[in-house]
C-alpha cells in the first residue's frame, strides 16, 4: 500500500481525531490526537492491510525555540512504523503540552517501546502512561532535568564524581 | 653521592629498564578509539615489539591503564575504581581526543578531559590517533618509565 492510501486509511477509520497529515518527499506522515493514539497505533499494527508490525523508532521533538512554532504544543512525539510483509511506512506524530506532558505507552503493542519511552522520559520528560518501569535510560538517577529539552543550560554539567567544569 | 646512593641509582636504572619492557595494560576500552587501539595492538603495527603485547583484563594485574574512548559521566565513577584498584607503580595514558579534553563532546553527558578525575602520564591526541601516535606515545611512556625514580 502506498503512503498516501495508508493515510486515507486512517482518516477514513479516526476522522477528526487525525488533525492534520502529510507527504515530504515520499515520506507521509499523520498526526493524530493525543489520546487517540494507542487506538491509533493499535489499528495500524492489526489491520491486515497496514500490517506495521515493526516500531522502528520512536522519539520526540522540542519545539519550543523551533521557529514559527514557539506558541504551540511544546513536543511532539514521533512513531516510525514499519511493515515487514507489505513493505510499507507511515510515521505518527502526536503533539503534546509542557504542562500535561503524557502520552498512552506503545509498550502493550511493541515490547521495544519499553527503552525507547525510558529515553524519551530521560532526554525530554514526557511520560507515558501505563508504562511498566519509566526510569531513566541513558542518564544516573541523580542527574536533574532533561537534556534534550532545548532550555535546559548548554553549559550544565552535572558530574557524579570530579569538577563540574 | 655516597655508595649507597650510588647503587640506589643503578636499580632504579635496572628497575626502569626492565619495567619500560614489560608493560602490562588495561584496556579500558569504551568507544571508536577502540578500533585504532586494536590495529596498534595486531600484527601490521605490532604492540608487542615494545613489551606491551598482553593485556591483562584485571586491573590488579596491570601496569598501565589505557583509557580509550568517550568517558560519560555515568562512567567516571567505574573509571576511578579501575584506576583505584590497580597496584603501584602504575601508569595512565589517555587514547585519544575525548580522554583528552572530552573533543568536540562539550555537552552535559561527557567528562571534559580524564584528568579531571584522574591523574594521566602520556596524552595521545587524535579522533581517532593512529597507530604510529599510539606507538610514538607508548615510546614518550616507556622515556618517563625508565627514568622514575623508585621508593624504597
Amino acid at each position: 500500500m502506498d503512503g498516501a492510501a495508508i493515510l486515507d486509511e486512517l482518516r477514513a477509520r479516526f476522522g477528526a481525531a487525525v488533525l492534520d497529515t502529510h507527504d515530504h518527499r515520499g515520506d507521509h506522515t499523520a498526526v493524530v490526537e493525543r489520546m487517540a493514539v494507542r487506538d491509533v497505533l493499535r489499528f495500524c499494527r492489526d489491520t491486515d492491510a497496514l500490517h506495521f508490525d515493526v516500531l522502528m523508532d520512536l522519539t520526540a521533538v522540542d519545539y519550543s525555540k523551533f521557529p514559527g512554532r514557539e506558541d504551540g504544543p511544546r513536543f511532539e512525539v514521533v512513531y516510525h512504523l514499519y511493515s515487514l510483509v507489505h513493505n510499507h511506512r507511515v510515521r505518527v506524530k502526536v503533539r503534546v503540552d509542557e504542562d500535561e506532558a503524557v502520552v498512552p505507552s506503545a509498550v502493550p503493542l511493541w515490547p521495544i517501546a519499553d527503552w525507547f519511552e525510558r529515553e524519551v522520559w530521560d532526554m525530554f520528560g514526557i511520560r507515558f502512561e501505563g508504562h511498566p518501569d519509566l526510569r531513566r535510560l541513558l542518564m544516573y538517577e541523580a542527574f536533574q532535568g532533561h537534556p534534550l529539552r532545548k532550555d535546559y543550560p548548554i553549559n550544565r554539567r552535572q558530574p557524579l564524581i570530579g569538577p563540574a567544569h | 653521592m655516597g655508595v649507597g646512593g650510588f647503587f640506589t641509582s643503578k636499580l632504579d636504572e635496572a628497575i626502569g629498564w626492565a619495567r619500560k619492557y614489560s608493560i602490562f595494560q588495561y584496556p579500558f576500552v569504551t568507544a571508536c578509539c577502540g578500533m585504532e587501539y586494536m590495529a596498534t595492538a595486531c600484527s601490521h603495527y605490532d604492540v608487542d615489539r615494545f613489551g606491551a603485547g598482553l593485556p591483562r583484563f584485571s586491573p590488579r594485574q596491570a601496569d598501565v591503564l589505557f583509557v580509550v574512548g568517550t568517558i560519560s559521566h555515568k562512567m567516571a565513577p567505574v573509571l576511578k575504581r579501575i584506576y583505584d584498584q590497580m597496584t603501584e607503580p602504575k601508569w595512565v595514558v589517555a587514547f585519544g581526543v575525548c580522554t583528552c579534553t572530552g573533543g568536540f563532546y562539550d555537552n552535559y553527558a561527557t567528562v571534559q578531559g580524564i584528568d579531571t578525575i584522574i591523574p594521566v602520564d602520556v596524552y595521545i591526541p587524535g579522533c581517532p590517533p593512529r597507530p604510529e601516535s599510539v606507538l610514538d606515545g607508548l615510546m614518550k611512556l616507556q622515556d618517563k618509565i625508565a627514568v622514575q625514580v623508585q621508593r624504597y
